[in-house]
C-alpha cells in the first residue's frame, strides 16, 4: 500500500479564509510562489545564475579594462603566453586573446540567449495549436515533427552553410532554434490535449473565446512550467550548437568571432600554446556548466519528483 | 456487557509529523468498540480522521504517523505486534473493503486468480481444487453472474460495482470477525449502491461478521448499521444507536448535517439549511469546541474548552454520547433542532422575477452516435455508440428540468450538444425560438450569452493561474466590455454569489470547494444568461457545503427568472430543485414529467428502482421500505438491443408472462402519457411494482 500522508488525510484543500476576513491568506503559497521558495532555498540555481551574471557582465564591460580594443594587433607580442600587459596571451599575429575571448563570449551568448528561448517559442506555440486544434490540422503538424526528428539537424545546418556563410551571423540565431524545437513541440501537444478536455478550457469555449485567445489565456500559461525549464537548457543546446558549428567552419565567419572560432584556432597549438586553447574553452564549460545549473535548479523546484532533490 | 467487545479502540490519537510544518492531529483521542456480529457506521465529511482511524486498525498508516492510545482486538493490543504477525490478522480476522474499486485489484491477474492468493496466504494446505472451489462459492455469494467464467476474466473486464463485489468475496474470502469498508459505495452509482449494501449485509449474514462501515452518507447509514459514531475534527461528537442519532440527534453538527444534505422525504417541500464555514484545519485547532465557529447554539462557553464526549439519557441500553456542553438542553428539549437550524426563507414573491413562460430551449428528437473504429491506417467503422438516442424535451422560462440517470446513460453527451451550439447529427436544438443549425459564427457568439454551463468539479473548472476578476469577467472580455464595466460587474456578482466582492484579487487556491463553485456560478451569471446548464454542480462539495449551493441556485432562480438544465445522479438533490424531471436510460428518456409526479408515483420500471434505492436518513422509513433492485449493470453501449432496451434488467418484465414479454423484446417503446407523466414502457399501467418511502402521502400519514 503506497499511501502519503494526504491521501489518507483527505485534507480537503488548502486553508482557505472565512468569508470575511481577507488577510488570514498570506500563508497559504501559490504555485509561482512555491516554485520561488524551493528555488530560493537551492545552492546550485545561486551559484548557477550568479556565475552567468558574471560571464555576462564580463562579456559586455571586460575589453574596457584592457589596453588592446578589437581586431588590434601588437606585432611586438605575437604568440606570447599570458603577462601583464595581455592577460590570457596572444595569437599567432598578435590578437589579444583576453579581449577575444570576450568578444566571442558575446556572440555565442547572444546565440544562446536568443535562440534558445526562441525553439521555446516555436514549440509552444506550434504544439499547443496542434494539440487544441486537433484533426487534420495535428496529423500535418504531427507528421512535419516526425520528418523533423528524423533529419538529423546537424547535417542540414552543414548542408544550408553555404547560404549561410553569405547571410550575417546573426541568422544562426535563427537558424539554430529552427532545427531545436521538435521534441518540445511534442510534449506541449500531448499536455495540450489532456488540457484541453479540462472544464475550464470547455468553460472558455462555451462562452465563445476565440481560439487563439484560449491558447494564449489557458493552454501556454498552464504549460509555462515546463517551457521555462526547456527555454534555460534551450540555451545550452544553442550555445553548444554554435559552437559545434564554428569549430567546424561552418557558422561564425571571420571577420566575427565566436567561442566555437577561437577554440578551433586554438586547437592546433593546444599543446605548445596552451592558452590559446584553454582560455576560450574554459569560458564555454563555465557557461554552460551555469545554465545547466540553473536548468536543473529549475526543473526540481517546478517538478519535485524528477531526479533527487536536496531539502 | 457479558461479553467483551471483539474490537476496543481506546483514545486512539493519529499524528502526522510534517517537515516544517505543523503537526497535523488527524486523530485526537478516540474511544469506541464493536461487539461481536455488529454493524457500526462511522460518520464524518472529509478531514474529520474516519479514514484514518481505521487504517490504524489495520495497522495501515505510513510511518510517519505517530499511533498512542490502545486498540485492542479480542483483548489484546494491536498496536504492539510488529507488521508481520499483524499481517497473519490480517484478510483473516479482520478484512477491509477500499473506497475505489478500479485501483484496489491487480489488473495483470485473474480475480480468481486474486481471491485464491487471499485463501492461500492464511491456509496453505488448502488445495488448487478447493481454493477453486471456494472462490466459485465466493463470486456466487456476492452475485456474480456465471462465477465459473468470471472467475477467469481480469479486473478490467469487470464494471465498477462487480469489482466492488469481488472485493467483498475477498474481503469475506477467510471468514473474517471483523470488516472494515472505507466508502465502499461513494464511487459508485446510486442502483450499484444499492446492490453493493445487499452484498454486504448479506456477508455480514453469511460470515456472522463484525461490520465497521465508513460513511458520509447518513442515508446509507440509517438503513444497515445498528450503531452510529459521528466524527468532527478527529473527535468522536455523538454515538448511539442509528435510531438514536438519527431521529434525535443531540449534536448541533449531527443535526446540521441531517438538515442540509437533500432527502427525499423532505426535499421539493422545506428548503434546506446551510451549514455555514467549513471544518477547521487539523494543523491548527483552536482551543474550544472544534464546531464552535460553525455552531447556531455556540454560547461563551464553548470557546474556552472543548466538551469531552458524556454519557446522557441514563446508563441503560438506551445510553449514548454526546460531546455538547448544551445536549442536557436538547435533551430536556427546551432547545429543539429548530430553533438551532431553522429553514432559510425563500425569496420574497415582490422580489420574484415575473416570467410569461416561454420556451427557453427546445429540443427535439436530438441524436448523437459515435462511430466505433478499427484500424490504424485504414480506418473503418465497425458499430456505434448510440450515447444519445432521440430525446426531446423543453424548458420554459424560471423552470428547472433535472436530467437524471446512472453514468453513461447519455446526460453528458447531451449537454455538450446543447452547449457547442452547432448543428447536431440529427434533430434540432432551438434556443430563445433560434434553431443553433441556422447561426452564422457572429450570431452564435450573441446567443453563448444566453446559455451558460456550471461544471461539476469546482477545482477543473476554473483556471489556477487566472485571478477571480479575471475568471470572473473573461465572458465580458470576450464581448468587448470596458475595463471599470467589467469590475463593476465583477463586483455586483461577487456579491450575489456570496462571496465578499473585496476578494476579487485573489486566486482560486486561496477558496474552498464551495466558494469556487460560487465562483463558476458567478463567471456563467456575467453574460445575464436565460438557461443555465448545471453538470452535477454539487456532486463534488463535500455534505455540508451542498446545501448552501443549491439554496442560491434556488434564489437566483427566482430572482432573476433563470431557467435550468439540472443533470445529476443524485435523486434527492434533483428532488430538492427541479420543476420537471426526465429519467435517462442508454441515450433515451424513458420518464418525463412534474417532478411531484415523478417522484411519487413513478410509473417507469427504471425510475421505480432509481427511487428506490436512494437511501432516506431515517431508520424508520429505511427498515419498511420495499425495494426494486435492479440486476447487473448498465449493458455496454455498443450492444445492439432489439426491443425495448430496459428488458434485461427490468424488475416488472420479469413477473410478466411470455406474451408480454415478447412485446418487450420485440417491440421498442416510445413515450406516451400515462397518469400526467410520459412514459417509455408498454406495461406502465398494468405496473404492480410501488415504491414505498419516498411517497409524499406516505409520508404525511406518519
Amino acid at each position: 500500500m503506497a499511501l502519503t500522508n494526504l491521501e489518507i488525510l483527505e485534507e480537503p484543500e488548502p486553508s482557505a479564509a472565512p468569508l470575511s476576513s481577507s488577510a488570514k491568506n498570506a500563508g497559504s503559497a501559490s504555485r509561482g510562489k512555491l516554485i520561488w521558495l524551493r528555488l530560493r532555498s537551492t545552492a546550485r540555481f545561486w551559484i548557477g545564475s550568479i556565475i552567468v551574471l558574471l560571464l555576462i557582465l564580463w562579456a559586455i564591460f571586460g575589453p574596457a579594462f584592457s589596453n588592446f580594443g578589437a581586431g588590434d594587433t601588437d606585432l611586438l607580442n605575437t604568440g606570447v603566453g599570458p603577462s601583464g600587459a595581455h592577460w590570457f596571451g596572444t595569437d599567432g599575429i598578435g590578437h589579444d586573446l583576453y579581449v577575444e575571448t570576450a568578444l566571442g563570449l558575446r556572440i555565442s551568448l547572444v546565440i544562446g540567449l536568443v535562440g534558445g528561448p526562441l525553439g521555446t517559442v516555436i514549440a509552444a506555440i506550434v504544439g499547443a495549436f496542434a494539440g487544441y486544434i486537433g484533426g487534420v490540422f495535428d496529423k500535418v503538424v504531427s507528421w512535419f515533427i516526425d520528418l523533423m526528428l528524423v533529419l538529423p539537424s546537424f547535417f542540414i545546418l552543414l548542408l544550408i552553410s553555404p547560404a549561410l556563410k553569405k547571410l550575417s551571423w546573426v541568422a544562426l540565431v535563427f537558424f539554430i532554434p529552427a532545427f531545436g524545437w521538435m521534441i518540445m513541440a511534442q510534449v506541449v501537444r500531448s499536455s495540450t490535449r489532456s488540457l484541453t478536455d479540462r472544464d475550464f478550457v470547455k468553460a472558455a469555449r462555451f462562452m465563445g473565446v476565440k481560439t487563439g485567445t484560449i491558447i494564449f489565456r489557458h493552454i501556454i500559461p498552464n504549460v509555462a512550467s515546463l517551457l521555462i525549464i526547456d527555454a534555460t537548457l534551450g540555451v545550452v543546446y544553442a550555445i553548444s550548437s554554435e559552437t559545434a558549428l564554428s569549430y567546424f567552419g561552418y557558422g561564425i565567419q571571420a571577420p566575427q568571432i565566436s567561442l566555437g572560432t577561437l577554440i578551433a584556432d586554438g586547437t592546433p597549438g593546444a599543446t605548445t600554446q596552451a592558452w590559446l586553447f584553454l582560455f576560450p574553452t574554459i569560458a564555454l564549460v563555465l557557461l554552460l556548466f551555469a545554465v545547466g545549473l540553473v536548468g536543473d535548479a529549475l526543473r526540481d523546484a517546478v517538478d519535485p519528483t524528477s531526479g533527487v532533490t536536496r531539502d | 456487557m457479558t461479553e467483551s467487545p471483539l474490537l476496543e479502540v481506546d483514545n486512539l490519537s493519529v499524528e502526522f509529523l510534517q517537515r516544517g510544518a505543523a503537526t497535523v492531529n488527524a486523530v485526537r483521542g478516540i474511544s469506541y468498540h464493536v461487539n461481536r456480529g455488529e454493524f457500526l457506521g462511522i460518520v464524518g465529511e472529509s478531514g474529520s480522521g474516519k479514514s484514518v482511524s481505521s487504517m490504524a486498525v489495520m495497522g495501515l498508516l505510513p510511518s510517519t504517523a505517530r499511533v498512542t492510545g490502545d486498540i485492542r482486538y479480542r483483548g489484546e493490543s494491536l498496536l504492539e505486534r510488529d507488521d508481520k504477525t499483524l499481517s497473519k490478522l490480517r484478510g483473516k480476522e479482520i478484512s477491509m473493503v477500499f473506497q475505489d474499486p478500479l485501483s484496489a485489484l491487480t489488473p495483470v491477474y485473474t480475480v480468481g486468480n486474486q481471491i485464491t492468493e487471499a485463501l492461500k496466504l492464511h491456509d496453505s494446505g488448502l488445495s488448487d481444487k478447493a481454493a477453486d472451489a471456494r472462490v466459485i462459492e465466493l463470486l456466487t455469494t456476492v452475485g456474480i453472474p456465471a462465477p465459473e467464467r468470471r472467475a477467469k476474466a481480469f479486473p478490467h473486464e469487470f464494471s465498477g460495482g462487480m469489482r466492488q463485489r469481488v472485493m467483498i468475496a475477498m474481503a469475506i474470502a477467510n471468514d473474517p470477525d471483523l470488516i472494515i469498508a472505507d466508502e465502499p459505495t461513494t464511487a459508485l452509482d446510486v442502483t450499484i449502491q444499492a446492490q453493493i449494501l445487499e452484498v454486504l449485509q448479506k456477508a455480514k449474514e453469511v460470515t456472522g461478521a463484525a461490520v465497521v462501515l465508513i460513511t458520509h452518507d447518513l442515508g446509507v447509514v440509517a438503513g444497515n448499521v445498528d450503531r452510529v459514531a459521528v466524527m468532527y475534527a478527529g473527535r468522536l461528537v455523538e454515538t448511539g444507536t442509528v435510531e438514536q442519532v438519527l431521529t434525535a440527534p443531540r449534536m448541533p453538527y449531527t443535526m446540521g448535517l441531517l438538515r442540509s444534505v437533500p432527502n427525499m422525504q423532505t426535499a421539493g417541500r422545506s428548503r434546506l439549511v446551510p451549514m455555514e464555514g467549513r471544518p477547521p484545519s487539523l494543523a491548527a485547532l483552536p482551543p474550544g469546541c472544534p464546531f464552535e465557529p460553525r455552531c447556531p447554539a455556540s454560547i461563551d462557553a464553548c470557546s474556552t474548552a472543548e466538551p469531552p464526549l458524556v454519557q446522557i439519557g441514563g446508563t441503560g441500553p438506551g445510553s449514548r454520547e454526546v460531546a455538547c456542553i448544551r445536549a442536557d438542553e436538547f435533551e430536556r428539549g427546551t432547545l429543539g433542532i429548530a430553533d438551532v437550524f431553522p429553514h432559510p426563507e425563500p425569496v420574497p414573491p415582490e422580489e420574484q422575477a415575473q416570467v410569461k413562460g416561454a420556451t427557453v430551449l427546445q429540443v427535439t428528437d436530438l441524436k448523437r452516435h459515435f462511430p466505433l473504429t478499427k484500424g490504424v491506417v485504414f480506418r473503418k467503422t465497425i458499430g456505434s455508440v448510440k450515447a444519445v438516442d432521440g430525446i426531446t424535451f423543453d424548458i420554459e422560462e424560471k423552470q428547472v428540468l433535472g436530467l437524471v440517470g446512472e453514468s453513461g446513460c447519455g446526460k453528458s453527451t447531451t449537454i455538450l450538444e446543447i452547449l457547442e451550439l452547432a448543428r447536431p447529427q440529427s434533430g434540432s436544438i432551438e434556443l430563445n425560438g433560434v434553431d443553433v443549425a441556422s447561426l452564422n459564427s457572429s450570431a452564435r457568439l450573441k446567443l453563448r450569452g444566453d446559455v451558460q454551463v456550471v461544471f461539476q468539479d469546482p477545482m477543473a473548472a476554473i483556471d489556477p493561474r487566472l485571478s477571480i476578476e479575471d475568471i470572473v469577467s473573461e465572458p465580458l472580455t470576450v464581448r468587448g466590455a470596458s475595463r471599470s464595466e467589467r469590475s463593476a460587474k465583477v463586483r455586483e456578482l461577487l456579491e450575489t454569489v456570496g462571496l465578499d466582492p473585496a476578494m476579487s484579487g485573489r486566486y482560486p487556491h486561496q477558496f474552498s470547494g464551495g466558494q469556487r463553485q460560487r465562483i463558476g456560478i458567478a463567471r456563467a451569471l456575467a453574460t445575464d444568461p436565460k438557461l443555465l446548464i448545471l453538470d452535477e454542480p454539487v456532486s463534488a462539495l463535500d455534505v455540508s457545503i451542498q446545501a448552501g449551493v443549491i439554496n442560491l441556485l434556488q434564489d437566483l432562480k427566482d430572482s432573476r427568472g433563470l431557467s435550468y438544465l439540472f443533470v445529476a445522479h443524485d435523486l434527492a438533490v434533483v428532488r430538492q430543485i427541479a420543476d420537471v424531471v426526465a429519467v435517462m436510460y442508454l441515450g433515451r428518456i424513458v420518464e418525463l414529467g412534474e417532478a411531484d409526479n415523478v417522484f411519487s408515483h413513478p410509473q417507469h420500471p427504471y425510475t421505480q428502482a432509481l427511487l428506490s434505492a436512494v437511501p432516506i436518513p431515517d431508520p424508520r422509513v429505511e427498515r419498511t421500505r420495499q425495494r426494486v433492485l435492479l440486476d447487473g449493470d448498465l449493458p455496454s453501449p455498443t450492444q445492439e438491443i432489439p426491443g425495448c432496451n430496459f428488458h434485461g434488467r427490468c424488475p416488472l418484465f420479469k413477473i410478466l408472462d411470455a406474451a408480454h414479454q415478447e412485446r418487450c423484446i420485440q417491440t421498442d417503446p416510445s413515450l406516451r402519457s400515462v397518469h400526467n407523466s410520459s412514459v417509455a414502457c408498454h406495461f406502465a399501467e398494468e405496473n404492480p411494482l410501488r415504491v414505498t418511502g419516498v411517497d409524499i402521502t406516505e409520508k404525511e400519514k406518519s
